[in-house]
């Protein structure tokens, strides 16, 4: 390339400097109507190349000026400044790579985000598939879940939901790393014993999928930082507690907050898992009105559960959750899905919104929160 | 005959097994039948003589809640699910 051609290209990084600097720099479009109807550089004109010449003296009567053009990728726009400067343009230049590189470099534009190169690479087999595709991806990356526990339900659907590209992750858990959760919670390994769960789930996700922004609470969901905690801005909360109180409770704030939930629980060979999306279809306390008694109500840690079990019952709230944030297929709104592993065999039964709902009836009786411990201990 | 099946935490009150089997044309026909056969598991899925309120039962895969409750019929053949509320999932 000559040096008098040199001159006429300027790289992404120098031209938006150029703009930057001189406010009465003029940036020419030089496509197409199709090309800019798609989305172009913020304070450019359209100019179409085959209409240049005889269009440019009205677009910039000043020939002093600093004309920047550009088109896709640049030879067009080269085209365009070399015919500039035979008209006696003092300063034409065509941006080199033109609109393609400055998107990707994350320079502004009017048009849709799109994914970075290596997103496109780790997300191929999403962007593949019509429901998800690459404005469905950016969806996935534009969410935010809340994670109720990095337990056995939490490390599946916490994996599979980082693996997906869920942009932004919160994992509330006050516990530690205990051997007797390998045999199950996949997120932690014998290295991390004794670690807090939720500070193990950062690394393993972070790890896995540095898109993901991982944010960790520390400490046990209560009435107390219930409201803190859903202020962080979540669109779907994933419920993987292991106690009543817990599930009462974020049902409740569920319902006050409007976040819809992905619930799970599991206990030994069985699982159950559902969508509570409020004012749309049941709540929890719509389905369980009350919980058992607590002689009939063992967590994992007094009945034990198969190891395998949380990885289905998490995996197809991950399946619930990917669905609800894409807005793809049927949630499973008001259809509670029962799995067996021995007989390997799924049920499911139909959950109606009960009217009568003392939160999310037509005349809620319960408007702030209860003492759930007392609630679940008094049944 | 009628399927009934019993959730894990129920069945040490019927001897152990996953499901049993009773006759009966409703719901409070074939619970009552497998409470005389298992007094301990009918005491706690009935309560004078209704449901107990942690309980759901469904047939046809509906919550006879939304049905005709305990004299919701039950067809011959079908299967009744007895399920409560679980809490596991992270510990």
């Amino acid at each position: 390339m000559s040096q008098v051609e040199q001159s006429l290209e300027l790289d992404a990084p120098a031209a938006r400097e150029l703009l930057a600097r001189d406010e009465n720099a003029v940036l020419v479009d030089v496509r197409g109507e199709d090309e800019w109807a798609g989305g172009f550089i913020p304070g450019a004109v359209l100019v179409p190349l085959r209409e240049l010449t005889e269009r440019i003296g009205d677009v910039v009567p000043d020939r002093s000026r600093n004309v920047v053009l550009y088109c896709a990728v640049g030879a067009r726009s080269l085209r365009g400044a070399r015919a500039l400067a035979e008209l006696g343009y003092e300063r034409p230049v065509s941006l080199a790579g033109g609109i393609v590189d400055w998107l990707t470099r994350g320079y502004p534009s009017t048009l849709e985000r799109t994914l970075e190169p290596e997103q496109r690479e780790r997300y191929s087999r999403h962007v593949l598939i019509p429901e998800v595709g690459e404005a469905g991806q950016l969806k996935l990356l534009d969410t935010s879940m809340l994670l109720i526990g990095a337990g056995g339900l939490g490390s599946p659907s916490a994996l599979y939901l980082a693996a997906a590209g869920v942009g932004r992750l919160g994992i509330v858990d006050d516990d530690v790393v205990d051997e007797s959760n390998l045999q199950r919670q996949v997120l932690h390994s014998t290295a991390r014993l004794g670690e807090p769960k939720a500070e193990s789930a950062k690394r393993t996700l972070t790890e896995l999928n540095p898109d993901v922004e991982v944010l960790t609470f520390q400490e046990r969901i209560t009435s107390e930082n219930v409201d803190r905690i859903l202020a962080e801005g979540w669109d779907v909360i994933v419920d993987g507690a292991d106690n009543f109180p817990t599930r009462y409770l974020i049902n409740d704030a569920s319902v006050w907050h409007d976040i819809p939930v992905v619930h799970g629980s599991i206990y030994r060979f069985e699982g159950q898992t559902t969508v509570f999306k409020p004012h749309d279809g049941p709540c929890y306390r719509c389905l369980f009105p009350q919980p058992p008694p607590p002689e009939l109500a063992p967590s994992c840690a007094e009945g034990g559960v198969l190891g395998v079990l949380p990885g289905v019952i998490g995996s197809l709230q991950a399946n619930e959750a990917l669905k609800l944030a894409l807005g793809a297929g049927d949630p499973l709104i008001g259809r509670l899905l029962l799995f067996d592993a021995l007989s390997t065999s799924f049920t499911e039964v139909a959950i109606r919104r009960d009217a009568g709902c003392p939160v999310c009836g037509d005349n809620p009786t319960i408007t702030e929160y209860v003492d759930y411990v007392q609630f679940c201990a008094a049944q | 005959m009628t399927t009934v099946r019993i959730p894990p935490t129920l069945r040490p009150d019927a001897d152990g097994q996953r499901e049993v089997t009773a006759g009966g044309s409703t719901v409070r026909e074939v619970l009552g039948e497998v409470g005389e056969r298992f007094p301990r598991l009918g005491a706690r899925i009935l309560d004078n003589g209704n449901i107990a309120a942690f309980v759901n039962v469904y047939v046809g895969g509906e919550d006879i809640r939304t049905q005709d409750g305990l004299e919701t019929a039950v067809a011959e053949g079908s299967t009744v699910i007895l399920l409560p509320a679980m809490a596991g999932g992270a510990g």
